[in-house]
């Protein structure tokens, strides 16, 4: 009788027949009872609850994000090299070793997770930690909400990791594209493991995007025009309007599937007056946006990596300014050219081709100001630079081939090939990943006190490149050559040789990740003696290396006054800089609440509920949300003070510390040179 | 002297907070916006698509509709005055308007509700038809804003009756009028887009 009770799920869901799931769940569950149990061991509950789960301090919520993402990498990363490795094999008579259902689940999962649980986590963490510092603020606008975002983050998140062990994921393609994804041809849990994450975890994006426009439009330092904001800030802002303004679309059109595949309706079905046209317009009305959301954040990276490892004012600050403006803008005039073979006729797809060949000028104008800003620069060949100095030349080339699919008649014979393949790995690898990569080695020490091992980061960057450049010039051949993506299986024996390149590619890149790993192993062992005393390790030019590393909790105990852009190097020159305040002040903080990651469970809890149909749960976890959401609508005091007399202690330590950092500095700033030396 | 200068200190962070958080508001109702469009540009698409169904012209009753948005643009101006009220921090008024700017939304949620149920009674529901769907799903997520609006005045009339019209109550007030006056316009958009077109054709 307790049959409905659980809706959909029986124990036959957990599909304990297949080894390689099995291993995988095998290996989740060993990583996380070690976790827990080290957590156990050491004692560390309340630290963890504390100091991390219910904090509301952006710096720490930026780091669970770039947490999220580097989990989510590995994750997606093992997809990725499943599937080079059954490219690799399945030609002609050999099938390969995994089944079609379960291939496609892979390309479904690696897109998915990737772009929405990767690079979304790992930018937002990136927007989390810098951007209240370097406009000169002492917190984000809303962070309760800012909280709230991460979880139900990482209540997506939690769902997908999930859908490997309880039921199956999406075979639908990271697009989902109907009809195949309507309940006729896809009647089991996949596709709702598939839309209820984004449906969740899109509503956290908004949440970050209203966020940070906000931050940044009202709680910049005084003297901080927008005109003095640096570049990263310039792009954060950007990229949290295009979230505001694109995210909706992607929550309409999940709901809108999720609504044909519960409620019976006809909004992209075959017959019954549904239009599957409809669903490509609404994705990539998100869809396209979002390629700019990961890709400008990244270019906020480049600039202030080049400009301080370059010792350099960035070049034409205005001028990339504008560019950045107006990518962003151009961003929504381009969406259809992703469908140029639905058929919208000959004039609407010269107009969105023309429209996707312009994005190339600011984008070039982009690429040239970065050359010209490392032009007779000081140039540092640091870890995070290898990372921005390398996407140059494959942005370029990635660039170019965009081009080439901006032009209908060319995208005709390219649509759905390797080719297309290769050129968005292109652009997102390079263009995005390479981009967090370079601002997580130039920032962590920023937000942990220490840097990282930069021997290790150059491994990992050489990895990365020669990765990328083995695994996916081969696609771009193999499009030429008419090999068709998302392929679990081909009769075509040419293309093997070109798959077999790729994969060894992936091995590269798994080398990489890899070279990761080992750094943060070598950096957290040896983190007392590359301790960055100073919280300016790289003389950096702009307002988060005024602070402390790791900076306390309120940033800047007095706020700055900005007079120029690259704020903290005017300060460096002009000898304002590390100015013990005369007198400290009572500050005001958020209180810690653990609301938000009680939010976040309920959201994973009614997501699951949903997706198995459990309608009782649903509810009660759904009215939960409501209750949780009025609960803190109802409270006032929501902050608590931190007295002057703490806020001097803390800034007397820092004062403390930047004196010793002075003693080291004046005996070996002749070997580094480019070393900043603190003025106390 | 010390504690009046931190009373004036907190009572401007208090200021600030709170029209950061209206600019807030009005960024989400804008994100908010976008969804509406959206729904909108697919009811559009989706309008001609009867699938042998009725049509608009079969299903929509003008008197109906018309009494819904009298309702619902009578409980935006009885917002009006709970605006006046608590700009005037008359507590007792306030709460006598909110109260019955809840009572006339609940009242054009209880007619819609209605007018749902007539359809899908007569085999118009939303699984009939693409145009069906769209208009279930456009409507009713107007509908559903509606209901969390009154979710939304019924907190707030606990507060203004337990907390008085302090500064935060007073601006919890004007972020749920910026709400409830966007789902007027949000419902004019239905009236002209949905029903007219659909009883004229």
């Amino acid at each position: 009788m307790f049959d409905h009770w659980l809706g959909k799920l029986t124990i036959h869901v957990i599909p304990y027949d297949n080894p390689i799931i099995m291993s995988a769940a095998a290996f989740m569950a060993l990583v996380i009872l070690l976790v827990l149990g080290a957590l156990t061991f050491y004692g560390k509950w309340t630290w963890l609850w504390k100091g991390w789960l219910t904090s509301l301090d952006h710096k720490k919520i930026g780091s669970m994000y770039v947490i999220l993402a580097m989990v989510m990498l590995l994750r997606g990363f093992v997809d990725a090299a499943m599937m080079r490795t059954q490219q690799a094999m399945a030609a002609g008579a050999d099938p390969g070793y995994l089944p079609p259902h379960h291939f496609d689940q892979i390309f479904s999962a690696h897109g998915t997770i990737m772009i929405v649980f990767m690079a979304m986590p790992f930018l937002t963490g990136l927007i989390n930690v810098v951007v209240p510092q370097q406009i000169g603020a002492r917190d984000v606008a809303f962070p309760f909400m800012n909280a709230v975002s991460l979880w139900l983050t990482l209540a997506g998140a939690a769902l997908i990791l999930l859908s490997l062990v309880v039921g199956t994921f999406s075979r639908a393609g990271w697009t989902g594209y109907p009809p195949y994804s309507e309940l006729q041809y896809n009647p089991g849990v996949g596709v709702d493991y598939w839309i209820l994450p984004l449906v969740i975890s899109g509503v956290g994006t908004t949440m970050t995007g209203i966020n940070f426009i906000v931050t940044i439009l009202r709680k910049r330092a005084p003297g901080m025009t927008l005109m003095r904001m640096p570049l990263f800030t310039w792009s954060a802002l950007c990229t949290s309007v295009l979230m505001v303004l694109a995210f909706p679309a992607l929550t309409v059109v999940t709901v809108l599937l999720g609504l044909d595949r519960y409620a019976g309706m006809h909004f992209f079905t075959n017959g019954q007056g549904g239009n599957m046209m409809n669903y490509a317009n609404l994705f990539w009305i998100w869809g396209h946006p979002e390629v700019y959301i990961l890709i400008l954040p990244a270019f906020g990276v480049f600039s202030e990596v080049i400009a301080t490892f370059s010792g350099k004012r960035l070049f034409g600050y205005r001028m990339m300014v504008y560019a950045v403006a107006v990518i962003a803008l151009l961003s929504f005039t381009v969406w259809l050219h992703h469908f140029f073979t639905m058929g919208a006729g000959a004039n609407v797809n010269a107009v969105f081709g023309i429209a996707t060949m312009l994005i190339a000028i600011p984008t070039g104008v982009k690429v040239f100001h970065w050359l010209f800003t490392m032009y007779r620069g000081r140039i540092r060949f640091t870890a995070p630079m290898l990372f921005s100095v390398g996407f140059i030349p494959l942005f370029a080339i990635g660039g170019m081939t965009g081009v080439v699919l901006a032009e209908p008649p060319a995208d005709f014979m390219m649509h759905n090939s390797e080719f297309l393949v290769a050129h968005f790995h292109n652009m997102l690898i390079p263009g995005a990943l390479f981009g967090y990569l370079a601002g997580y080695m130039y920032w962590f020490p920023k937000a942990f006190g220490f840097t990282l091992n930069d021997r290790w980061g150059k491994i990992a960057f050489w990895n990365w490149l020669i990765g990328f450049l083995l695994a996916f010039m081969p696609l771009y051949m193999l499009g030429f050559m008419g090999m068709p993506r998302r392929m679990e299986h081909y009769g075509n024996p040419a293309w093997q040789p070109y798959l077999v390149v790729a994969a060894v590619g992936a091995v590269f890149i798994g080398f990489g990740i890899l070279s990761l790993i080992v750094q943060l192993v070598v950096s957290i062992r040896a983190r007392q003696k590359n301790r960055d005393l100073s919280g300016d390790p790289w003389n950096g030019r702009t307002l988060e290396w005024a602070t402390a590393s790791p900076p306390p909790p309120y940033n800047f105990a007095v706020l700055p006054v900005v007079t120029d852009v690259d704020a903290f190097a005017a300060m460096k020159q002009a000898g304002t800089a590390w100015q013990r305040p005369a007198r400290y002040e009572a500050i005001v903080l958020p209180r810690n609440s653990g609301l938000a990651f009680v939010m976040g469970g309920l959201a994973f809890a009614c997501g699951f509920a949903v997706i198995w149909h459990i309608w009782w749960a649903a509810t009660a976890t759904a009215l939960g949300a409501l209750a949780a959401v009025i609960t803190r609508a109802w409270r006032d005091e929501q902050e608590y003070t931190l007295s002057a007399a703490e806020v001097q202690r803390l800034g007397d330590a820092r004062f403390a510390d930047l004196e010793n950092a002075l003693a080291a500095a004046v005996g070996q700033s002749e070997t580094t040179g480019n070393q900043p030396v603190p003025q106390v | 002297m010390e504690a009046m200068e931190l009373t004036a200190d907190t009572a401007a962070e208090q200021l600030e907070t709170d029209a950061d958080r209206a600019f807030g508001f009005w960024i989400y109702l804008m994100s908010d916006a976008v969804i509406f469009a959206l729904l909108f540009a697919t009811y559009a698409v989706m309008s001609r698509n009867y699938a042998d169904g009725p049509s608009g012209h079969a299903l929509f009753d003008l008197g109906h509709t018309f009494a819904e948005t009298l309702l619902l643009l009578c409980s935006s101006i009885a917002y009006g005055f709970v605006s006046l009220a608590a700009a005037r921090g008359r507590r007792a008024q306030a709460l006598l308007w909110l109260g019955v700017a809840f009572a006339l939304g609940l009242g054009f949620v209880l007619m819609e509700l209605a007018e749902f149920n007539a359809m899908i009674a007569q085999g118009a529901g939303p699984d009939r038809s693409g145009f069906l769907s769209a208009f279930f799903t456009l409507v009713g997520t107007h509908g559903t804003h509606v209901s969390f609006g009154l979710i939304w005045i019924l907190v707030m009339m606990a507060q203004v009756a337990v907390k008085g019209l302090t500064a935060s109550v007073r601006s919890r007030l004007l972020r749920l009028g910026l709400f409830w006056h966007f789902l007027d316009i949000m419902w004019i958009g239905i009236f002209s887009i949905v029903y007219l077109p659909g009883v004229l054709q």
